[in-house]
């Protein structure tokens, strides 16, 4: 039989061998892709429909809210003093939201059911590859379908007409900033949490941050400490951050949104790799 | 520490210099405690390349911990331990990229099918997709799941997902392959043709490591052995020298009802090497059971049945591991 006859004995000109001679660190093996390949297989037969869901939410609510609530609006003050109408004053928001929404389900849910039902990771890490090439692959997953709900939402505001600057486009690449930042968080939180209940507090977490982000309305209503509290916030951040970049106006603010975004990324995913090394390799 | 890691990385296999002994795998002293609990108590040992070697012993004996930290996955608390002349904990990736595991339980890609599980696998060892789909085909076949490979993980059988577990432990060619309890649920016949199977995987040159609960196993797959209780080794070497060493040649099995067992064992004193009074039977140690089955007779006892047996494996490790229950 080939299995047993196989290349064991071919030795050093085999392909085994030639995986075996890769560059390895004792954490990483350089092997993101096997875990985004994994991924990809696992979503083209199961979740779609769950996927599909979280693309109409925000959708729903640019509907209700823009066209409804907006009737009764009229037009608001935008990023730069101009007057937008309230559609377009809350699409950029909940793009934010949406991005946040997808990163947060795959880096949470569906990572607690990997980590406590399917062992997928206690098989993963029991080959060569290392908590990081786990932690990364895990996260891009979640960012490639983040950018994929800001490209539908994107072109779902063009269609209403709502985009007014070739800027809008760099709403894209922002949202996958924005959910790289939820994602690398979210899967390090996950982590910790050993029960259902536990994971229903994330959801008490991220509501209150949709509705009160400055999503539907200027921070400026709130009091100050209020804001403060707020302005601490990731969401906040990339609704802002969105909202500036989908009427094209910059200010020194942009580079403080972004900045926020690059350590909660790289602190995210320290601690999400920590994390692994910790739960996996105890 | 680091002057065993480099006479070990000395005598890699891939490497082969000759006569001495290539180690693949050396332990000094190995330990691993959880807070208060002692799982792995200082153990040593050395497999060379090529060997079958067991490790035996009760349910929390430290087995499954020993093969954790064979694997790089569980970090030790002290000692040292060198897989292919690597440490694990420094070399996790390096050195799991030699091995295959087949844990206690099987842990499967539910959300996958049956082929793209072995696929899937192979690609987190870096292994291009030209050499996976015909060795995954090859694996199937191994496996006898050639006509499962597009159903789902979670129609197959217990046997079927653990051949399928064994096949995706072989899709790198493991250098060692560490399997515990690899035949825990499966019946006889999938049990003898998973024998075969690792009998000829030896044969090829691959290391095996093997836990498990049965004795007939152990010594039918096994070179040698070490027995673990409560994380130290009771006793070490093959399946054959261990019957030597610590059981007779041949054991007389005596029945004479529930309540008499105990209360006949002091008439049988004197008779064999060693007695053993148990609520169900006695057994009589000696090197010829029909000789103290001719005894029994001349005492004018009169056992319900009796029975005379080789000596096996599992005398051995129920006189070093105690009959009681461990929990």
């Amino acid at each position: 039989m080939s299995v047993l006859t196989g290349s064991f004995n071919a030795g050093e000109s085999s392909v085994t061998e030639a995986a075996r001679r890769r560059h390895f660190g004792p954490i990483y093996s350089r092997n993101v892709r096997a875990v985004v390949a994994r991924g990809l297989m696992a979503t083209k037969s199961s979740n779609w429909m769950v996927m599909v869901s979280g693309f109409f939410e925000p959708v729903l609510y640019l509907i209700s809210m823009g066209v409804g609530l907006g009737a009764i609006v009229g037009s608001v003050q935008g990023p730069g003093g101009q007057e937008i109408s309230y559609a377009a004053y809350i699409a950029p928001a909940l793009l934010a939201v949406s991005a946040m929404n997808g990163a947060v389900y795959d880096s949470t849910w569906n990572v607690f059911f990997k980590m406590n039902f399917a062992k997928l990771y206690q098989g993963m890490l029991y080959t060569s590859l290392g908590p990081l090439d786990v932690a990364m692959g895990e996260i891009f997953l979640a960012l490639l379908r983040g950018a994929m709900y800001a490209t539908g939402f994107t072109a779902v505001m063009g269609v209403m007409g709502l985009i007014t600057t070739a800027w809008a486009v760099l709403m894209i690449p922002a949202s996958v900033l924005i959910a790289f930042g939820f994602a690398s968080f979210g899967m390090g939180i996950t982590s910790f949490m050993k029960t259902f209940q536990q994971m229903d507090w994330i959801n008490f977490v991220m509501l209150p941050m949709f509705l009160f982000s400055a999503t539907f309305y200027p921070l400026s209503v709130y009091p100050q400490s209020i804001q403060w509290l707020i302005q601490a916030m990731p969401l906040w951040h990339g609704v802002e951050l969105l909202r500036q970049i989908s009427v094209g106006v910059f200010t020194p603010a942009t580079a403080v949104h972004i900045g926020y975004y690059l350590v909660m990324i790289a602190l995210g995913v320290l601690l999400t790799t920590s994390r692994l090394r910790k739960l996996f390799l105890k | 520490m680091r002057v065993s890691e480099l006479a070990s990385k000395e005598s890699r296999v891939s490497s082969p210099s000759g006569a001495a002994p290539q180690y693949v795998i050396t332990a000094e002293n190995l330990t691993k405690r959880y807070g208060d609990v002692t799982a792995v108590d200082g153990i040593s040992f050395r497999v060379p390349a090529g060997e079958a070697f067991g490790l035996l012993g009760p349910n929390g004996a430290g087995k499954s911990t020993t093969m954790k930290m064979i694997g790089g996955v569980s970090q030790r608390t002290s000692g040292s331990l060198s897989i292919m002349g690597l440490d694990p904990e420094q070399h996790g990736p390096e050195v799991r990229a030699h091995l295959g595991v087949v844990p206690q339980q099987d842990n499967l890609d539910e959300e996958l099918k049956v082929r793209d599980n072995l696929l899937v696998y192979g690609r987190y060892f870096g292994l291009p997709m030209s050499y996976l789909k015909p060795k995954a085909d090859e694996l199937l076949e191994f496996a006898q799941l050639t006509d499962k490979a597009k159903s789902k993980v979670d129609a197959l059988s217990g046997g079927m997902k653990r051949r399928l577990t064994i096949a995706r432990s072989l899709i790198n060619e493991p250098r060692i392959l560490l399997l515990d309890e690899p035949t825990t649920g499966l019946d006889p016949q999938a049990r003898h043709i998973l024998w075969d199977r690792l009998f000829r995987l030896k044969e090829q040159g691959v290391t095996l490591i093997l836990t498990t609960h049965y004795m007939d196993e152990a010594e039918q797959l096994c070179d040698r052995l070490i027995v673990v209780d409560k994380g130290k080794i009771m006793a070490e070497g093959s399946p054959a020298s261990l019957i030597r060493e610590y059981s007779t040649r041949e054991v007389l099995e005596l029945r004479f009802g529930s309540e008499r067992n105990a209360s006949v064992g002091a008439e049988l004193e004197g008779i064999g090497e060693r007695l053993e009074t148990l609520p169900d039977r006695v057994l009589i140690y000696a090197h010829d059971g029909e000789a103290a089955l001719e005894q029994v007779s001349a005492r004018g006892l009169r056992p319900v049945t009796s029975l005379v047996r080789r000596s096996s494996l599992e005398d051995v490790f129920l006189r070093l591991t105690g009959r009681s229950l461990v929990d």
